[in-house]
């Protein structure tokens, strides 16, 4: 079996999980359970069963074969967060408001304004609508508002090729991976949070136990095993895209190649690489 | 407030959501505060050290153990603030050097190093002198203290001389490159703009002198009471000019920077607007109206030729405000930095916790300690000169070195070599 047809077969395997896992997230979020976790051990189930040939295991992961990218798709986004309830069962992210490796926002522009209103899934009235912070969901604020335009805007780490983060860590705690991932050593971290500081983008959060800064990995664990990153897994409307870059015909290097893409807060010369399509001049 | 964190930040308008938890707390603004009273201490102790000028000579002394009672403490609101302490030694074994911070064990061990040396230089005379005289104890203390030599010979001390010299000389671009560091550290963090400034380490570095200057008069004028001698007015003259001129300096610099990054008006601007008189008006209140008020105390003072009891008045007192103004400029800096949002679309507030490890009576509690090892410290090495009232009209004709041995200290050496004539025998110790 060639390596072409490896790929085809990976991919192949890809789309009926993710067809499945959509109708299965789908699913859950109209019962308005929080079954993340269920739903990627069934996944898991899943993917088992269905999938041939195996995903490539890490002793053969060759990361230097790799360019990891991840694109945004804006104007698909329905804000329904099931990204942000799969990324925090995932990776195990504090249950609360004030931390996340991933979340949404939320634009909208009423009619004879020029501002957008913005809010985000840790809003207080948000929290509130959804009944905790184990839950997310955008409450219904401008049901009877005249919106002009409005839309999501997913977040999430941008694993920059020049990471500030990185740049500032006096350890060396938080590295940059070969296949374009920026990760942390939990066990040599030493929890000054200078890069939470260093990072335009918000992304990085304090894990308050065990005193170490924590980000959005992609999934490290996973994409190094074939599989998608959670919250791309669980997208229901595929509002967020990841492959190889090496690959010329990965969904990455598909959605770069077919869109006008832009990157977030360019000027910082970080060089972000989750490239976004649809968004306005007001998101940063 | 639901989940694991108790102490989120409120907010108004919009910031990203892992912003509400604060990462630096009111320890990094002590932090930066302690390191600067270290370096305008030392550098008035190198006024007189490295450039002479003879009206310093009352507190050069006690300026270095000043300088080395609070540099011990600059590490400890860091530790505190550290997720796990127990691996701060990782930035010294490996640091990452494309990291400001990973230089700071360095710098700050370095200027430490340097600080006890030069001490140790300038008071060996005295420690020599002490360990001869002092039984019990103590005089184990000194002895150690005299690490083996007791030659105090003219010549000896004028190798100490060199040696401290050469030292202070050292001192000075350290503890200017000590602040600086720390101006850097926060200067060069592109990704927020209330810090994000090319003028950052000079404003730093300026204004550690101005608060380290004032930490210097208020204990020269606690400690003279204490003591119950006069305070020396060429002394306190010569503090006024030299806080004076790097104050004016410092306000030069931050109203620049204000006025040049309201002038380019770039996006977000407004919102820096509402954060100056908003969240943080009462420390710029402090900052801006305790700095304008010294300038115009110190301008008088200088004019109107103010000597005496006055003169210690209004000097304490523009000690104490210029210390709080400092103090209120690290918090403005510090939280105000985090309290803009890097969406420049909102602002947090920041609400110190009183308890907790990185509380109030932390810091309260950090901020004491060096007071206290510096009270130690006087105790055991006496950095004053022997007579307060008389001592201005018998002053030396030309008291180049802080070193030079004060003349309770130097006569003992005097005296003994009747029994003990030959130089190349100093051990007569018995």
């Amino acid at each position: 079996m060639t390596n072409q047809d490896t790929k085809v077969g990976k991919e192949a395997s890809d789309l009926s999980r993710r067809n499945f896992l959509r109708i299965l997230s789908i699913g859950t979020a109209s019962a308005g359970a929080m079954v993340s976790a269920g739903s990627l051990m069934a996944k898991e189930q899943v993917t088992e069963s269905a999938a041939e040939p195996p995903p490539p295991k890490i002793p053969n992961y060759d990361w230097n074969k790799h360019k990891w990218a991840f694109g945004v798709d804006a104007t698909r986004c329905i804000g329904c967060l099931r990204c942000v309830e799969a990324c925090k069962a995932e990776n195990g992210v504090a249950q609360d408001a004030h931390h996340f490796r991933t979340w949404v926002e939320r634009y909208v522009y009423l009619e004879g304004e020029d501002k957008p209103h913005i809010d985000c899934q840790n809003d207080p009235q948000n929290i509130a609508a959804s009944g905790s912070e184990r839950e997310f969901r955008f409450d219904n604020r401008y049901k009877d508002a005249k919106v002009e335009k409005a839309f999501f805007v997913p977040k999430l780490c941008n694993h920059c090729t020049h990471p500030a983060c990185v740049q500032v860590c006096p350890t060396g705690a938080t590295y940059q991976t070969k296949d374009g991932v920026v990760l942390i050593d939990h066990s040599y971290c030493i929890g000054c949070q200078y890069c939470v500081q260093a990072c335009p983008y918000g992304v990085r959060e304090y894990n308050h136990v065990l005193g170490v800064t924590d980000k959005c990995t992609w999934c490290y664990h996973r994409i190094t095993k074939g599989l998608l990153p959670a919250c791309v897994e669980v997208c229901p409307v595929e509002a967020r895209v990841f492959g190889d870059r090496n690959d010329p015909q990965s969904p990455i290097s598909l959605f770069l190649r077919n869109n006008r893409v832009e990157v977030l807060k360019p000027e910082t010369g970080n060089a972000p690489n989750v490239f976004y399509v649809g968004i306005d001049r007001e998101v940063s | 407030m639901i989940g694991t964190l108790t102490h989120a930040a409120p907010y108004v308008g919009y910031v990203y959501p892992n912003e509400t938890d604060i990462a630096w707390s009111v320890l990094i603004v002590i932090y930066p505060y302690i390191t600067g009273l270290v370096a305008g201490a030392f550098i008035v102790s190198s006024l007189y050290h490295v450039f002479g000028m003879a009206q310093f000579r009352p507190v050069a002394r006690f300026a270095l153990l000043t300088a080395v009672s609070f540099m011990f403490f600059v590490p400890v609101p860091l530790l505190f603030h550290l997720g796990n302490p127990q691996r701060a030694f990782n930035a010294v074994l490996t640091p990452h050097w494309t990291s400001a911070m990973a230089a700071f064990s360095y710098v700050a061990g370095f200027y430490i190093c340097l600080l006890l040396l030069e001490i140790w230089f300038a008071f060996r005379a005295d420690i020599v002198a002490l360990s001869k005289t002092t039984s019990g104890l103590l005089g184990i203390v000194y002895r150690v203290l005299t690490l083996g030599s007791d030659d105090v010979s003219p010549r000896s001390l004028a190798i100490d001389h060199k040696f401290a010299f050469m030292l202070a000389m050292i001192g000075i671009p350290a503890a200017g490159g000590l602040h600086g560091y720390v101006g850097f550290l926060f200067g060069s963090v592109k990704a927020r703009e209330w810090w994000s400034s090319d003028l950052m380490p000079i404003i730093f570095l300026l204004s550690a002198i101005v608060s380290g200057v004032g930490l210097l008069i208020v204990l020269y004028v606690a400690y003279s009471k204490f003591r119950k001698v006069q305070v020396d007015d060429d002394c306190m003259k010569g503090l006024a000019r030299t806080m004076w001129a790097f104050l004016l300096v410092v306000l030069v610099s931050e109203g620049l920077e204000l006025l040049e990054m309201f002038y380019k008006g770039l996006e977000g601007i407004d919102m820096v607007q509402r954060l100056i008189q908003g969240k943080i008006w009462f420390g710029m209140l402090i900052q801006w109206g305790g700095s304008i008020s010294v300038l115009a105390i110190l301008t008088a003072l200088i004019v109107f030729k103010t000597k005496g009891k006055s003169l210690v008045t209004w000097m304490t007192v523009s000690g104490l405000v210029m210390m709080i103004a400092v103090l209120a400029m690290r918090w403005n800096v510090v939280i105000g930095g985090q309290e803009l949002s890097k969406t420049m679309k909102g602002l947090l507030t920041y609400y110190p916790e009183v308890f907790g490890h990185e509380g109030l009576l932390v810091v309260a509690f950090i901020f004491t300690c060096p007071f206290i090892v510096l009270w130690l410290a006087t105790r055991l090495l006496s950095p004053w000169e022997p007579e307060g009232p008389t001592r201005p009209k018998t002053r030396q004709p030309e008291p180049r070195w802080p070193w030079t041995i004060s003349p309770r200290v130097s006569k003992p050496p005097r005296n003994p070599p009747k029994t003990s004539r030959n130089p190349r025998s100093p051990r007569s110790r018995a």
